[in-house]
């Protein structure tokens, strides 16, 4: 399937590190997630207090998008955000479970409860950049080069989106992983399926 | 471009195991609301719509072991398979798969499940549709919140425009379970009596279980009486908040605008909206003041969850389903629950199951995240217009 | 009742996740909604769990709840009259 488009930019967090067209951004010492979200919150200079509120998955998020967004000089409001993982909300959904598991002990919390849906990580993405666009959370067993590129080359093709922020963000087990590329007219990586495969593995 | 049709279709809730049984009630202004005890799910008695375990069962031990499956597999399978077997369309790769849903077998997480917790991953719920079914195509999980089942559509419009496709089964579904009960409780959100969607006596909602499946197909071919078309489709976010509906209902006045426009038709050749109105607060005053925005406020409106309850990763599907047997039938279904305007901007409410020609329907759905679908359908058989 | 403000305050900063907050910078009399604090309906909604998990009082009406975290001072007062634990 040809492409008239472009993968403009991409970036990569994991291990302690974050890192923008395979540049390192940021390199912390081995520790884990919450520890280095917040080391990459300040160091990356994100200013957004309601960053403490959300849950690691949609801190995650956040953080990958607010490298890519933040660096395109021709944002769109029209960005649609596309992502997809394996374990869906699963981290914040144990939380909840603990909650009320127990009833004796049974207080259920709406800050945790509100994150136990993988695309709330997308609603903190459109209130931060403003994206009055075009939403999807689809669930893969392993990353999906396939179905990501059909999707936003379709929201392209039909002018539903005029960029698409496409990607992978997954929290599980302790484990944390995103990879992020923005899609548009213009770049120097084409949009092909194995151009966005070779990314996903560097 | 081509065209993309709905056609085959089945419905399990506890209102009746096929869409025909379903719509019947629904045409006769039936609840499948009742209230339940069950501690399990809840610290006290609760409105809800649940599919009875023993009946499903029942069934499902014709074609499948019962042990092997969850209580969701079991819905989500029977309900697949009615529609796989009326379409007779061979499962070769021109033929995906989405399973939408928001919470999966959510239930596995809790201390008394028979089930290993790893059932709990959503790709696992795909897997076993897959399997089951012997499908040769990746399945495609979508949990997108309460707009995940009407989406689901529109994300199977797109997988066959974009060539990847010829053919898409849809299965959705999400359960009642203490999971999610005890979270909308925990936001206030829970009506001690039958939602009354709009209502001046609205106090929120009821979460309720079904299944629901369709094709969507590109072949014009062997579809069936109630087939429509999808003419347009679009979603916004609101860039407003994650759990309250925005005050100006900014994504969904998008939303339905940019699926007219893909339709290209006016509002006025819109014969009725399916909204979402899940009776809260707020959800249903962003509404009125959405379809006020987009001088909607003469066109029938009804939303369903005074039959159902919010079916969560399956309503917006569900009331596709419905919404296409209320086109074929040439009926408006009544919006139940209804009694007096509560909400701020005037809206033309179904108050009563009537006939009238219809031949376009607009389906919305809303959800946490701020994320707002609108799709429009259009009979597919001119013969019934 | 001074102990019991300065418990709400750094509950308020804990469970809300007010990470650039500090104890010292919320006064008894902010508003702890719209241009104070700048709290939302979540963290309305998770004051009301606090209440009723430390210190047994159960809301029901989320317009109640908006009276009486109106700020630190009200809030105090409240709990000191209706708590059960």
């Amino acid at each position: 399937m040809s492409s008239n488009h472009y993968i403009q930019a991409f970036v990569h967090i994991k291990n302690e590190t974050v890192s923008l067209h395979g540049n390192t951004l940021l390199a912390a010492p081995k520790t884990d997630f919450s520890t280095f979200s917040k080391t990459a919150y300040k160091e990356l200079g994100t200013k957004y207090p309601k960053f403490f509120k959300m849950d690691r998955l949609s801190k995650l998020a956040f953080l990958a998008a607010d490298v890519l967004l933040k660096n395109d000089k021709d944002p769109q409001e029209n960005t649609a955000i596309v992502l997809s993982n394996r374990a869906s909300s699963l981290d914040t959904d144990m939380k909840h479970q603990n909650t009320i598991a127990d009833a004796a002990n049974y207080y259920p919390s709406p800050a945790v409860f509100v994150y136990t849906l993988p695309n709330i990580c997308i609603g903190e993405i459109s209130i931060k950049h403003k994206l009055f666009s075009e939403n999807s959370f689809f669930i893969f067993d392993r990353f999906n080069a396939n179905y990501l590129f059909d999707y936003a080359e379709s929201l392209l093709k039909t002018k539903k989106a005029s960029k698409v922020l496409c990607g992978w963000v997954e929290v599980d087990a302790g484990n944390y992983e995103a990879f992020l590329y923005l899609v548009s007219d213009t770049g120097a990586i084409k949009h092909t399926i194995k151009e966005i495969t070779r990314l996903y593995k560097l | 471009m081509s065209s993309t049709f709905v056609s085959h279709n089945n419905i399990i809730s506890s209102l009746g195991c096929n869409s025909q049984s379903v719509v019947r009630q629904v045409k006769k202004e039936t609840t499948g609301l009742s209230l339940v005890t069950d501690e399990r799910i809840h610290p006290k008695p609760f409105y809800t719509s649940i599919i009875p375990s023993e009946k499903l069962t029942e069934s499902f031990k014709e074609i499948g072991v019962i042990d092997q499956y969850t209580k969701l597999e079991q819905m989500l399978i029977l309900s697949l398979k009615d529609v796989i077997d009326a379409s007779a369309i061979e499962l070769d790769d021109r033929v995906g798969i989405i399973v939408s849903t928001t919470k999966g077998n959510i239930d596995v997480l809790e201390k008394n499940s028979p089930f290993p917790k790893e059932r709990a991953y959503l790709s696992s719920l795909g897997d076993a549709v897959k399997n089951f079914f012997g499908l040769s195509t990746e399945p495609i999980v979508l949990s997108n919140a309460c707009v995940s089942g009407v989406l689901a559509v529109a994300t199977a419009k797109r997988f066959i425009a974009q060539g990847r496709f010829d053919h898409v089964f849809i299965t959705s579904g999400d359960l009642v379970t203490q999971f999610i009960v005890s979270g909308f409780n925990s936001f206030q959100a829970l009506s001690d009596l039958p939602c009354k969607p709009y209502c001046k006596y609205r106090t929120g909602i009821n979460i309720g279980e079904v299944a629901a499946s369709v094709l969507v197909t590109s072949k014009k071919t062997g579809l069936t009486p109630e087939a429509v078309e999808i003419i347009g489709d679009a979603s916004c976010n609101d860039a407003n908040h994650i759990s309250g509906p925005s005050r100006t209902g900014e994504g969904l006045v998008r939303a339905v605008e940019n699926a007219i426009q893909e339709a290209t038709i006016e509002t006025e050749d819109i014969d009725f909206i399916s909204a979402h109105g899940t009776a809260t607060l707020y959800n249903d005053e962003m509404e009125a003041i959405a379809f006020n925005r987009l001088r909607m406020l003469h066109t029938p409106l009804h939303s369903l969850k005074g039959y159902f309850g919010h079916t969560l990763g399956a309503s917006g599907l569900l009331e596709t389903i419905v919404g296409m047997h209320s086109l074929h039938q040439n009926t408006l279904f009544a919006s139940l629950g209804y009694t007096e305007r509560g909400v701020s901007k005037p809206l033309n409410i179904i108050e009563k199951t009537t006939p009238k020609q219809l031949s376009t329907f607009l389906k919305t759905a809303s959800g946490f995240g701020g994320c707002n679908t609108a799709v429009i359908f259009k009979k597919a058989n001119k013969n019934h217009k | 009742m001074s102990d019991l403000k300065q418990e709400l305050k750094e509950k308020i900063i804990e469970q809300l996740n007010l990470e650039d907050v500090a104890v010292e910078e919320i006064g008894d009399n902010d508003a702890l909604f719209g241009d104070g604090l700048g709290l939302d309906s979540i963290d309305a909604l998770e004051l009301i769990v606090m209440l009723d998990k430390d210190y047994g009082i159960k809301l029901s009406d989320p317009k109640e709840g908006r009276k009486i975290f109106e700020s630190v001072e009200v809030m105090a007062n409240y709990i000191s009259e209706h708590r059960t634990k």
